[in-house]
């Protein structure tokens, strides 16, 4: 067996050793419609540890703590705190015993206060609402726990990384002893990361204890004492982090070798495709989101924009491929000037565009494959004749391009919302590409994908470098910048805050410029 | 044992079938507890209605005669509802349809030659519900206007705008008082088939095959489910939306405004009170239970007419008061709208977790090493 080398869980326990377990699953089974998310899942959580719950996409682990937190109800299996066995029907009861969960997507009021968030759904509240009561003790937790945040400032006010710390704050208010945390790095700087692990530590210093689930194998190493991996909604194992390596659980994670590196050749860039000056831009809410964007990508060439989600990389994207408009500046593709051109226009000077929401825009989920494939293409000749469309020729098409990118569906009549993300992923990426004429525009590609299609979708974007095509790459996913991207540029506020070569770019470095350059940040908090 | 109620993974065409069966059986059993109240034997009401719907060719003439508007309508606003326009003006733009081909045929088809009065009538009325229905489709596309209020506020104008010109200014001189125009110039009279069954059913036929057609396989047609299906992927792409979906409009209006040419030219022949009475809003039921297809609507628009047509005859010949009719009307509705839920989702019983799993002394935590 392939994960045997490791450290044996249950001889060396640090914590846990003589221990009765704080919180136990047994035999966790959730069905969904055709799938079983988590099948015969069993977890233990020991005082003062923070265990790491890791997994691909569609492994279970949001599944299984959602079942902990009494949002879904298992169909098997039982869970014990402190050695008694209880029933959790909603978060409420999950609550009571002292449970508590950090949602991805956060549960926050945006024009209530932090206080009144806090507040928000407590059951034993006097009549008269003691705000004054509320605030010091928020400002107590703060302090002992390193959550600063300013109990009258609004939601809206404040930066996604204080908005998570309302959330702990919320559950340290309610004297959890279990945190949940799903992906909670997901939208952080590394150094709101490292702070985030500060308070993590603290926490459980105080004898209360954190699951946090992640797909990252790097977080795992830096935060967790011990971690559970999840494979296919079933236990593959549970380790120690300080007696695993990262290569082991990626092994563990995926079920086989993972190559880590795609092979990149030094990048040969051309004459400029890509030229934005000073684009500024408003965001849906009509504040704004780009102040004054400039940069230059060339053929050959993949530029990386880092930076925290929400920083305006959406609406540049936009505005390139012209969903939305501009409000100054300037957009050249090609030395032709396509400022606020319609969409249509950008797909037709050969703009390809790989799209953040890959369901909500990308794909029209209840058409078929091959329909999807054809998005684009089907106003040429190939597909149509005069208006009438040619399904043969859209059939042919379809089957090149699935045989190509190795789409893995049923048939090319199958509705498209019933492949994985991985082969959606694929699909967009098929269409894109055969339309990519000079240009292309990804906006986080590999977010969501399991390893292996995350190799295929790197591979494809340098294929597509190499084929001399300019390409914008915008992720969250530092670390896929530094691997894919020859240059990075370090979005903050709607601001091009720094460009880097990748060769000499470093991390902390670039992780300070998507803070705002070391900009001070709890001004705003305190 | 608890009962959830989930949405399907995929709807096989058994459902498809099966439900709206299913619903009509329900519905019939409810309608008949309803009539056993009033004191009626269910399977005699039945009996009349169907005799009274589809017993004879004078009955059948009848229903196709309700049938045609519904038809049109529930043709137009299925095209609108494709692309996720609520059209809920259908009303209005039959009654600007009908409006306009009486005052063509009674006061534009002097001098005209008699061969070509039917065709501009047809086509003026057809253009007047185009244009209604374009005014709140321009109010949207452009201005981002909801047109839900628009279409139904303009409905309101529309049949008021009729009913005064047929009080007031166009009412027949010599009609000794009544409301309503004079006769139309023979010309203008759209050939009846059968009864009062009008030519008005072939155009319901040939606008359902167009539809199909252009809905199926033209670019067009792609393009308006694209738009349907995901409006964001529809942006994304690079289409138009708002041009497609004032084109769209003015299909749907034009087939509206069809719908009222058909009623003033083959049924009625004079401008007066009924050519409003709520096809337009039926309509939104037929274009729904067809579930937007075109073939459907020709399937449900019909059977809705017999329904329709069936409930007023029982209420003669059982005796029944007016209500009843439209009480049995409303109670089979009911289930076939409702039960159309069903196509998408079911009820499932699951079996809640209960003390029939391993206790933690038989499993332990072994899965690691060992």
């Amino acid at each position: 067996m392939l994960f045997l080398a490791e450290g044996i869980v249950g001889q060396k326990m640090t914590v846990g050793e003589s221990q009765e377990p704080l919180l136990r699953m047994v035999g966790i089974t959730k069905r969904f419609p055709g799938v079983v998310a988590n099948d015969h899942v069993d977890l233990e959580l020991y005082q003062g540890e923070v265990l790491a719950l890791l997994g691909e996409n569609g492994a279970g682990k949001s599944t299984l703590m959602n079942v902990l937190n009494g949002l879904y109800r298992a169909d098997e299996g039982s869970i014990y705190v402190r050695g008694e066995r209880v029933g959790i029907r909603s978060p409420r009861d999950a609550y009571e015993l002292g449970i508590g969960m950090v949602h991805q997507n956060f549960m926050l009021v945006e024009t209530m206060t932090v206080a009144e968030n806090v507040v928000l759904g407590l059951r034993d509240l006097s009549f008269r609402l003691d705000l004054g009561g509320v605030k010091r003790r928020l400002q107590e937790l703060g302090e002992q726990y390193g959550l600063k945040v300013d109990p009258d400032a609004y939601i809206w006010q404040l930066s996604v990384g204080e908005q998570q710390r309302v959330e702990i704050l919320k559950l340290l208010y309610r004297d959890v002893d279990v945190l949940i945390l799903d992906e909670p790095t997901a939208v952080l700087t590394p150094q709101e990361v490292d702070d985030l692990v500060e308070v993590l530590r603290r926490v459980i210093g105080d004898g209360k204890a954190a699951v946090f689930i992640t797909h990252k194998l790097r977080e795992v190493m830096k935060f967790a004492d011990r971690v559970t991996v999840l494979r296919d909604g079933k236990n593959v194992a549970t380790r120690l982090t300080r007696e695993t390596s990262p290569d082991a659980l990626a092994r563990l994670m995926v079920g086989r070798e993972v190559l880590f590196r795609v092979e990149k050749t030094a990048c040969e860039p051309g004459d400029a495709v890509l030229e934005v000056d000073s684009l500024r831009a408003l965001d849906d809410k009509g504040l704004p989101a780009l102040r004054g964007v400039s940069l230059t990508v060339r053929a050959g060439e993949i530029v990386g924009i880092a930076g925290v989600a929400g920083n305006g990389q959406r609406e540049l994207a936009e505005v390139i491929t012209g969903l939305r408009q501009a409000m100054g500046g300037e957009v050249y593709v090609s030395q032709e000037r396509m400022t606020n051109c319609r969409p249509l226009r950008a797909i037709r000077s050969g703009v390809a565009h790989i799209p953040e929401d890959r369901i909500g825009m990308g794909l029209v989920g209840d058409m078929s494959v091959a329909e999807n494939l054809a998005l684009k293409a089907y106003r040429d000749s190939a597909f149509s004749r005069g208006p009438v469309l040619h399904p043969e020729g859209m059939r042919r098409f379809a089957e090149e391009l699935i045989d190509g990118f190795a789409i893995v569906t049923p048939r090319a009549e199958t509705r498209v919302k019933f492949l994985s993300g991985g082969n959606l992923q694929k699909t967009i990426l098929a269409r894109e590409l055969t339309a990519c004429e000079g240009l292309l525009v990804a906006v986080h590609p590999t977010r969501g994908l399991d390893v292996g299609a995350t190799e295929a979708v790197r591979a494809q974007l340098l294929e597509e470098r190499d084929r001399g095509t300019a390409v914008l790459l915008i992720s969250e996913d530092l670390d896929e910048l530094l691997e894919v991207a020859d240059r990075i540029a370090v979005m903050f506020e709607g601001q091009i805050v720094g460009t880097r070569k990748t060769d000499d770019a470093g991390r902390d470095e670039i992780g300070l410029m998507m803070a705002g350059d070391g900009m001070e940040k709890e001004g705003m908090a305190t | 044992m608890r009962i959830v109620f989930e949405k399907r993974e995929r709807v096989s065409h058994t459902v498809r079938v099966l439900v709206p069966v299913i619903s009509l059986v329900f519905a019939l059993v409810f309608g008949a507890v309803l009539l056993l109240f009033s004191g009626v034997s269910p399977g005699a009401a039945y009996a009349a209605m169907a005799r009274g719907a589809f017993g004879s060719s004078r009955a059948l003439a009848e229903t196709f005669v309700k049938a045609i508007p519904l038809m049109l309508t529930g043709l137009a606003v299925a095209v609108a509802f494709r692309m996720l326009f609520w059209n809920i003006g259908a009303e209005g733009q039959l009654a600007m349809g009908g409006l306009t081909a009486a005052g063509v045929a009674l006061f534009a088809s002097e001098g005209l030659p008699s061969w070509s009065v039917l065709p501009i009538t047809i086509l003026a009325g057809t253009l007047a519900g185009a244009l209604w229905a374009a005014i709140p489709a321009a109010l949207r596309a452009y201005l981002g206007v909801n047109e839900v209020i628009t279409t139904l506020m303009m409905n309101y104008v529309a049949i008021l705008l009729v009913s005064h010109m047929y009080h007031g200014p166009w009412r027949d001189p010599a009609g000794y008082g009544f409301p309503g125009t004079a006769r139309l110039p023979e010309t203008a009279w759209l050939p009846r088939l059968y009864g009062r069954a009008h030519l008005g059913l072939f155009f319901a036929v040939v606008a359902a095959v167009v539809l199909w057609f252009v809905l199926q396989r033209t670019k067009w047609g792609f393009e308006l489910r694209i738009v349907g299906e995901n409006p964001e992927a529809a942006r994304y792409i690079g289409i138009d939306i708002p041009r497609l979906m004032l084109v769209a409009m003015l299909v749907s209006g034009g087939l509206a405004g069809l719908a009222g040419v058909c009623e003033v030219t083959g049924v009625m022949r004079r401008l007066q009170q009924g050519l409003t009475v709520g096809h337009g809003y039926t309509a939104i039921i037929v274009a729904w239970l067809a579930q937007l297809n075109p073939w459907a609507v020709l399937l449900v628009g019909f059977l809705l007419a017999g329904l329709l047509v069936g409930g007023d005859q029982i209420q003669m010949a059982m005796g029944l008061p007016a209500a009843v009719g439209l009480v049995l009307q409303g109670a089979l509705l009911f289930p076939m709208l409702g039960g159309a839920l069903f196509t998408e989702y079911r009820l499932r019983i699951v079996r809640t977790a209960t003390e029939d799993f391993r206790t933690p002394e038989e499993t332990g935590l072994e899965e690691a090493g060992s």
